[in-house]
């Protein structure tokens, strides 16, 4: 029993990849049935942002750096793979290669700045450079990122059957792909011998360096990687939406990775997807409670909070840091742990109940 | 020329603004290691109390202020009492916490006021303009800059002359140490979050004369620019604070004015690049 239950990742990949042939209807879960194409664009969402979320755990749970910054190297492959089309004619393909070389690129330069600071000193830098990224593109240098509007993606560079309506499981299937490229990248990087030196960094980078590493080099190397997987992200996102908008590029989208990874469990394997999948799935579900008739009816005093989403999910994002620490991944565990710890009292108790007992230790 | 001094009169002001925010943040960061991503929060909390009183209640602009400083005080003290306290030995939580509270603040003013902006009171005398060297400067930069030298002093003579800046000044060195001696550090954070969070509100209050008006996201739009202050002064240095925060706003007034729209922007966050290959410790050397 216990051997089968280990391969359901195996499993649930399956599932999600049957997904778009099912009409299975989720009532409160999903609008419509499992297989229309409304619900599977919001499944490949949370897909994506739970990839994205697991991407960022490389620096955040693997690493130990807390970044305020990945939203920059997200919104570096949209944008590049998105001008790189609209700009230079590129063909789609190509001008993904280009989106995520230029978000490799741009990692390995700010992340070679950045990383020069330790500790809180390295969030603030790159949050620095993010908002600097941010202004950038809302600021509409030369016309080319379209501004608060943003600009979307060109409709004959794209393969014919990645548009449309009727070919939403491409998209789908796409951010599963994505999903499952990196869980694998991460799961082999945490893994691999510099894996290993990134646990020493976050245990203790002193350490590391009494042992003759030199941590700065491995942290750039997480750095860079985490970057990547983010471009890419952004390269999946721009075919889910179509396009390219300055929303993916502020710092209240790197707060959301970082909400999705604390609410799943930072530093586990399962946690930032968990969390990703849940914080997007709440997210669209949360916007319309907010525009339903049952919150318009309610008094001010709980319509106003409970209209606004951000509220909502600051709000749980604070109850989760006070009452779940470790996340969502690691209640099971904590339950487990509390449960054992009464039995034990329970059976201390019954012990110096009876102290006459017959039976000796 | 009347350009070069109104534009400096302005960034002059705009560095005014965020030391008032960047000086709690440094205090607060050198004294408990706390980056407080609700900084800014506090700042739209003040403001807001300000535009209310001012605006709603009908109160004068001079009983509004004090009002709006005093919400902002109240609300630090109770975020670092509920808050920050019970998570004391998770630094990091206490981050998370603070960031948490910077989201759902500026959702909730949104929520209550709506998400435009509201035209900020104005009293007549600080509505007009004064003659500097040929240039008409606005009145509300001088207020500004007036309140930051007074923040400044009074900061100054606060650490230098009492006993709770010395535990304060003491606890930045060395926490552990200060908590060997005896001393309970615990009510000088409580102390320093309430000074925070009165410069803060106070820089919300001020900045609603500066831009006009109030919106929810202006604390945290200034809130990233007061950490490129802190990081660039020295975490923790308040003297360090107030010359990067002059120098901060100087260059992004005349990059903005003399490049095109943003690039001030931009080039502040290439200073900080600069400056941090050049000296990683900041202006002051002191870094965490």
């Amino acid at each position: 029993m216990h051997r089968a239950l280990r391969w359901w990742p195996i499993a649930l990949l399956i599932t999600l990849l049957v997904a778009p042939y099912s009409a299975l209807p989720v009532p409160g879960l999903l609008d419509g049935p499992l297989g229309s194409p409304g619900s599977l664009q919001l499944l490949a969402l949370c897909l994506l942002y739970g990839a994205l979320a697991t991407g960022y755990d490389l620096l955040l749970g693997r690493t130990g750096l807390l970044s305020f910054g990945h939203a920059l190297y997200f919104a570096t492959g949209l944008y590049a793979t998105d001008l790189g089309m609209l700009e230079l004619r590129l063909p789609f393909a190509v001008a993904a290669v280009f989106g995520v070389s230029c978000t490799v690129l741009l990692a390995l330069l700010l992340g070679s700045v950045s990383l020069r600071v330790t500790g809180i000193g390295f969030s603030m830098v790159t949050l620095a450079f993010a908002q600097a990224g941010s202004i950038l593109v809302q600021r509409n240098p030369g016309g080319v990122t379209g501004g608060e509007e943003g600009r979307s993606a060109p409709a004959d560079l794209l393969p014919s059957g990645l548009l449309g309506i009727e070919n939403t499981a491409n998209l789908y299937w796409i951010a599963v792909g994505y999903l499952v490229l990196t869980v694998a990248t991460v799961h082999w990087a945490v893994n691999s011998p510099i894996g290993r030196v990134w646990e020493g960094i976050k245990e203790n980078e002193r350490r590391v360096e009494v042992l003759g590493l030199r941590p700065y080099g491995y942290k750039v190397v997480a750095f860079v990687l985490s970057g990547a997987l983010a471009g890419l992200g952004g390269v999946v996102y721009l075919l889910l939406t179509g396009g390219a908008t300055p929303q993916a590029a502020t710092s209240d989208a790197t707060l959301a990775l970082l909400v999705m990874v604390v609410l799943g469990g930072s530093g586990t394997r399962w946690g930032p997807l968990l969390g990703g999948v849940l914080y997007t799935w709440a997210g669209h579900r949360l916007g319309d409670l907010a525009n339903s008739t049952a919150v318009a009816d309610l008094p001010a005093a709980l319509r106003v909070p409970l209209s606004q989403p951000l509220f909502l999910l600051g709000a749980l994002f604070v109850a989760v840091v006070y009452l779940l620490p470790g996340g969502l991944a690691r209640l099971p565990a904590r339950v487990r742990v509390a449960r054992s710890a009464r039995t034990v009292r329970a059976s201390a108790g019954v012990r110096t109940a009876r102290p006459t007992g017959g039976t000796p230790a | 020329m009347d350009t070069v001094v109104l534009l400096f009169c302005t960034g002059l002001g705009l560095g005014a603004l965020y030391f008032l925010v960047a000086s709690g943040l440094s205090l607060i960061f050198g004294l408990m290691d706390v980056l407080n991503f609700a900084h800014g929060a506090l700042l739209s909390i003040g403001a807001y109390a300000t535009w209310w009183a001012g605006a709603e209640a009908g109160l004068s602009f001079w009983l509004a202020v004090p009002f709006g400083t005093l919400v902002g005080t109240v609300a630090a003290v109770l975020l670092e009492l509920f808050l920050i306290r019970p998570l004391y030995s998770r630094p990091r939580d206490q981050i998370l916490a603070t960031v948490g509270v910077g989201l759902a603040v500026p959702a909730l003013l949104m929520g209550i006021w709506g998400a435009d902006a509201r035209p900020f009171p104005q009293p007549a005398l600080l509505s007009g303009t004064w003659h500097v060297f040929g240039a008409t400067v606005p009145v509300n930069r001088f207020v500004l800059v007036a309140a930051a030298v007074l923040l400044l002093l009074t900061l100054r003579l606060f650490l230098a002359r009492t006993r709770y800046g010395l535990i304060v000044r003491a606890g930045v060195e060395d926490r552990a140490m200060v908590t060997a001696l005896g001393i309970d550090v615990r009510r000088a954070f409580t102390l320093v979050f309430a000074i925070g969070g009165a410069a803060a509100a106070l820089g919300g209050a001020l900045g609603g004369l500066y831009f006009g008006s109030v919106n929810p996201g202006q604390g945290t739009g200034l809130l990233i620019f007061a950490f490129v202050v802190v990081v660039m002064g020295g975490m923790g240095s308040v003297t360090g604070a107030a010359a990067a925060s002059v120098g901060v706003g100087l260059v992004q007034q005349f990059a903005n004015y003399y490049t095109g729209a943003g690039l001030g922007d931009l080039s502040v966050v290439v200073l900080l690049a600069v400056l941090l290959l050049v000296r990683p410790r900041g202006l002051t050397g002191r870094l965490a």
